[in-house]
């Protein structure tokens, strides 16, 4: 039950009578409760979880059940349901409960998949090593002293420790792929706009999408065509139709163009058991009658420093809403209204969250706004003309996802640019907007699994879905 | 690009943050490494580069403008962490001595 990884195998088994979603929803709970050491959930949702699994058992006998009937699925903390708590791993958050469901929820429930707990994750979503969260860190499941990843974490653990079938996670420079990566999971970001963000907490509202985390092909491409889709609370949201995905073995060997940065691979970043994997792969492909070749992208070096400007330009701009009046917290040493707003950010955010406005309030400020923000801004366009123009010769950008394995929780830095560039690879698909998903099909030194990155033109999701479906048959 | 402890003050003023003088020095540090990593590009000849701004250039599908009522009252207040029944509470905006007396 729990160790199912396949959405259609899972209905199979739910239809046939193998076992009910009631009885599935128990031996879920136990082992969540099993592995509480992995830190994967802020809140479990026991209760509800018991009376969903009744009624979608009821629908099942009735013929009525919807597309993800008995799927059990874990949220990131920075979505909000309906009458349950939500807090972006922010003490800012910690009593907040939601008047409403985000879009991408309200779908999964709308098709019966059963919302079973709250995962941990960075406070905010800022974060790469889960450690910046207000519940404490989350630990990764291949290794219990590394890191799962994050800023998405709990989302990863939980998928990797079979806490759950699926989760959502959020990814602004990487969150969703880089625990992926870490944890051996399946992490797919869409293109933006083409999930809808209503009920996401904001972190950078031009970088952020939902995204599903799964341990198979099919689980992972049905969360995405369940979730997709123009939605009117959110008008970035793509009104472009969804093309229904149909995984199938039949165009596994078409050949594909496929173009990987030379940079990326020459990086000094990069783990050499990793390199040496990726170069094994690509070779791997050329066999398969793929034509993959090497192109140069100098503005690599320019990415992370681009995304750093401009999404903590976003994150100031969207965490000024936290004035401790509306909701969340209040710092009890208050005089009058400015201390109400001081004294309530400063011991509501934690640190990574105060570095990152604090900078984003920098590069907006008069004075700086042309020089940092104003430029960033620029540097996009550039990186997003060179990127269109690479997909006009190519199908498909590969690269590791990561320039390493998870590396140790404890694991202390003291320049917190060390920690940005662990997006060197990610970053680029939210720059430009692009889909991409990290595969489990590489190692790192110490047999830690690697993830390899697939990224595809905008809105060209049902080929990169096609071919990744391929990848992994093989 | 380096700030200095007074334009540190500033920001924070701006944000809304308030930093001891240890966290205003740690602050410090950390912003010189994050300014000198951001301030990689300088290096890119970006003249005449259109900035991006946003990455769905389609047109902004809007919803009918119809009212509706989406949220009460009760529902609004409910995550206020000073209410009474009816508005958010915030301390005294208007201090003694800057009070206009009737009278």
């Amino acid at each position: 039950m729990t160790d199912i990884d396949s959405l259609p195998v899972l209905q199979e088994k739910l239809q046939n009578g193998a076992f009910t979603c009631t009885e599935m929803i128990e031996a879920f709970l136990e082992r969540i409760q099993g592995h509480a050491s992995l830190n994967a959930f802020v809140e479990v949702f026991a209760h509800d979880a018991r009376s969903r699994a009744t009624v979608i058992d009821a629908k099942l006998n009735h013929g009525t059940a919807g597309k993800l009937a008995g799927l059990v699925v874990g949220i990131k903390d920075n979505m909000v349901y309906r009458h349950h708590k939500g807090s972006a791993g922010s003490k800012m958050l910690a009593e907040f409960e939601s008047l409403f469901t985000a879009t991408a929820v309200q779908r999964l429930l709308d098709e019966d998949a059963i919302v079973i707990g709250r995962l941990n994750c960075d406070e905010f979503a800022m974060g790469s090593a889960n450690k910046f969260s207000h519940y404490g860190p989350t630990h990764n499941p291949v290794d219990n002293k590394r890191t799962p990843g994050g800023s998405s974490g709990g989302s990863a653990a939980a998928v990797a420790a079979r806490l759950v079938h699926a989760s959502l996670g959020s990814d602004t420079g990487g969150s969703i792929r880089q625990p992926a990566s870490f944890t051996g999971t399946l992490g797919f970001k869409p293109s933006y706009g083409r999930i809808s963000r209503h009920g996401l907490v904001a972190f950078a509202s031009s970088f952020d999408q939902i995204g599903p985390l799964a341990r198979s092909m099919d689980t992972l491409s049905a969360l995405y065509e369940v979730m997709a889709g123009p939605d009117e609370y959110d008008s970035t949201a793509t009104q472009q139709a969804v093309a229904p995905v149909a995984l199938s073995d039949a165009d596994r060997d078409t050949p594909r163009r496929i173009a990987y940065f030379k940079e990326v691979l020459e990086n000094p970043k990069l783990d050499e058991k990793v390199k040496k994997q990726t170069q094994d792969y690509l070779a791997r492909l050329r066999e398969q009658g793929h034509e993959v070749e090497g192109v140069n992208f100098p503005l690599l070096d320019y990415l992370v420093p681009t995304y750093y400007i401009l999404s903590t330009a976003e994150a100031s701009s969207n965490l000024a809403r936290y004035d401790g009046i509306h909701y969340g917290y209040r710092s009890e040493e208050v005089e009058n209204l400015e201390t109400v707003y001081k004294r309530s950010r400063t011991e509501g955010f934690g640190p990574e969250v105060k570095r990152r406005i604090l900078l984003g309030t920098f590069v907006l400020s008069s004075g700086y706004y042309d020089a940092y923000y104003g430029k960033a801004q620029k540097a996009r366009r550039l990186i997003a003309d060179q990127t269109e123009e690479l997909f006009k010769r190519f199908d498909f950008l590969i690269s590791p996802t990561t320039p390493h394995p998870a590396f140790l929780v404890e694991a202390e830095s003291s320049d917190p640019t060390a920690m940005y560039l662990e997006d060197i690879f990610t970053v680029h698909a939210n720059l430009t907007g692009t889909p991409a998903i990290s595969l489990p099909l590489l190692r790192g030194t110490g047999k830690l699994p690697v993830g390899l990155q697939l990224t595809a033109p905008r809105f060209a999701e049902k080929a990169l879905f096609q071919f990744a479906h391929g990848l992994l048959q093989r | 690009m380096k700030l200095t402890p007074a334009e540190v003050d500033k920001l924070a003023h701006l944000a809304r943050l308030e930093f001891s003088e240890t966290e205003k020095k740690a602050m410090l540090e950390d912003m010189d490494k994050i300014l000198q990593f951001v301030d990689k590009i300088g290096e890119l000849d970006l003249d005449g580069v259109e900035p991006l701004v946003y990455l769905n250039e389609e047109n902004q599908a809007l919803r009918p403008d119809q009212v509706a009522q989406t949220v009460t009252k009760d529902e609004a207040l409910k995550n206020a962490p000073q209410r009474d029944t009816d508005y958010f509470l915030v301390p005294k905006v208007m201090q003694r001595g800057q009070e206009e007396d009737p009278s």
